[in-house]
């Protein structure tokens, strides 16, 4: 399952690199929005819980546009037929596709989250980046497992770019709540670590629900 | 042994009936033509046997897996050339054989020994949008079998070939391969040429083979 899966990522993350279709689109999209918000609101600085808000909403919305193109080649170039032709277990099929939406999420935070810093983050992040690296790499994780889950959903769909965002974003809101929650006491002056266990907790409590569902469904998904 | 086992196989698109009443036997070896219009359910029918789509009723047994609930036994003893080349268009030739390989489970070697056979080497680095139709149906054949399938099932396979390159995949998905075959054509005089059995299709259902069936 292992190898298969990484045969299945090491092909996605090359057309991603040769077709840039993705994480450039769901960057320069994260980067809009927090420049639209920094004249928007007419505020060099946020802090707080409006801050987490905007970070967190953005990066979500950013994820939705990768979550689209999830299934692209596969929709397009008759990938699925492929995969459902050769003897592959599913699970390694979902472990492929969270894999690359882990890893097209991080590629664009690591622009991203620095730009939004830079254009909206008035006292900086000081000495909390590791608690943000956590919640940004948990964060993440559910939300790669449930694009992948939505992508398959919404693969052999003629609506697909309509079906992944009405079903993923109130899926997310709890990945979004948790996300905001734990970030908010990070981003203000007198940044204190309260609370910011139990909404890791939570995280990764929502990611472990959501992997395990996943992984028990996604075989039903790509039946005619 | 029957390779191919069809009683009455239907199988529908919501309302619309895509095949009804399809019965057929074909033995080990043996190469069935399947004959039609456009829209006569050939491609359904192939799609079926490839265990793509699930039949809705009647029975259906390939290769000894009895369908749809032993589906899961076809995949690595079947080899499908449709009419999509299921190739992605930004890996090279030679990328997409070695992915393909790889969720087979078959050594690196074989693709060389493919690229060559097709005759398609010296561009097999080249990304697959760059390559003429003619040189995608060549790499979509040595795609098809490079898992050595038992079961070939060939939709229009040789479409965009030129002469010399219809002879190139002969032994590969023609009568000389040895693989029970489906075929697929519109050359109607070719394919029963190199036929066992035939079966013609109108409106999903079986027909004669005469003037008529492409009315």
């Amino acid at each position: 399952m292992t190898r298969t899966a990484r045969t299945i990522l090491r092909k996605d993350v090359l057309i991603e690199l040769r077709t840039k279709e993705s994480v450039p689109a769901m960057t320069l999209f994260a980067i809009t929005v927090y420049v639209l918000f920094h004249f928007g609101l007419d505020r060099d600085s946020l802090d707080g819980e409006l801050a987490s808000g905007v970070l967190w909403v953005t990066l979500l919305l950013a994820a939705v546009v990768g979550v689209s193109r999830l299934f692209a080649a596969e929709r397009e170039q008759g990938g699925i037929d492929g995969l459902l032709l050769a003897p592959v277990d599913r699970t390694a099929l979902f472990v492929a596709k969270a894999a690359a939406m882990f890893l097209f999420l991080t590629a664009v935070e690591l622009v991203a989250v620095p730009a939004f810093a830079l254009l909206l983050l008035g006292p900086g992040l000081g000495g909390a980046f590791p608690e943000l690296l956590a919640v940004l790499v948990l964060g993440n994780l559910g939300i790669a497992a449930l694009g992948a889950l939505v992508a398959a959903l919404a693969a052999e769909t003629r609506a697909h770019e309509l079906i992944v965002p009405l079903l993923l974003l109130p899926l997310l809101v709890p990945v979004l709540i948790a996300c905001a929650q734990a970030t908010e006491p990070l981003f203000r002056q007198e940044a204190g670590p309260e609370d910011l266990a139990r909404w890791l907790g939570l995280l990764t409590l929502y990611d472990v629900v959501f992997v395990l569902l996943s992984v028990a469904v996604f075989d039903f998904l790509l039946e005619d | 042994m029957a390779a191919i086992e069809l009683e009455r196989l239907e199988r529908r698109y919501g309302e619309r009936v895509a095949l009804a009443g399809v019965s057929v036997r074909v033995e080990e070896g043996q190469t069935l033509a399947v004959l039609g219009g456009n829209g006569a359910g050939k491609t359904t029918l192939l799609r079926v046997l490839a265990g793509l789509l699930r039949p809705h009723g009647g029975g259906a047994c390939v290769l000894g897996a009895s369908l749809p609930d032993e589906r899961w036994k076809l995949p690595a003893r079947v080899g499908y050339l449709g009419h999509e080349p299921l190739l992605y268009r930004e890996l090279s030739g030679r990328e997409n054989l070695r992915y393909h390989a790889a969720l087979h489970d078959v050594r690196a070697s074989r693709v060389d020994e493919l690229l060559g056979a097709v005759g398609i080497a010296d561009r097999a680095d080249e990304p697959v949008r760059d390559l003429s139709k003619g040189l995608v149906q060549r790499l979509a054949v040595a795609r098809a079998v490079l898992h050595h399938p038992a079961l070939l099932l060939l939709d229009e396979p040789r479409a965009n070939l030129d002469p010399a390159a219809g002879e190139l995949v002969e032994p590969l998905i023609g009568r000389s391969s040895g693989r029970t075959r489906v075929l697929v054509s519109h050359d109607v005089e070719g394919a029963l040429a190199e036929s066992d059995v035939s079966l013609g299709l109108r409106s999903g259902r079986p027909a004669p083979i005469d003037a008529e069936l492409y009315r």
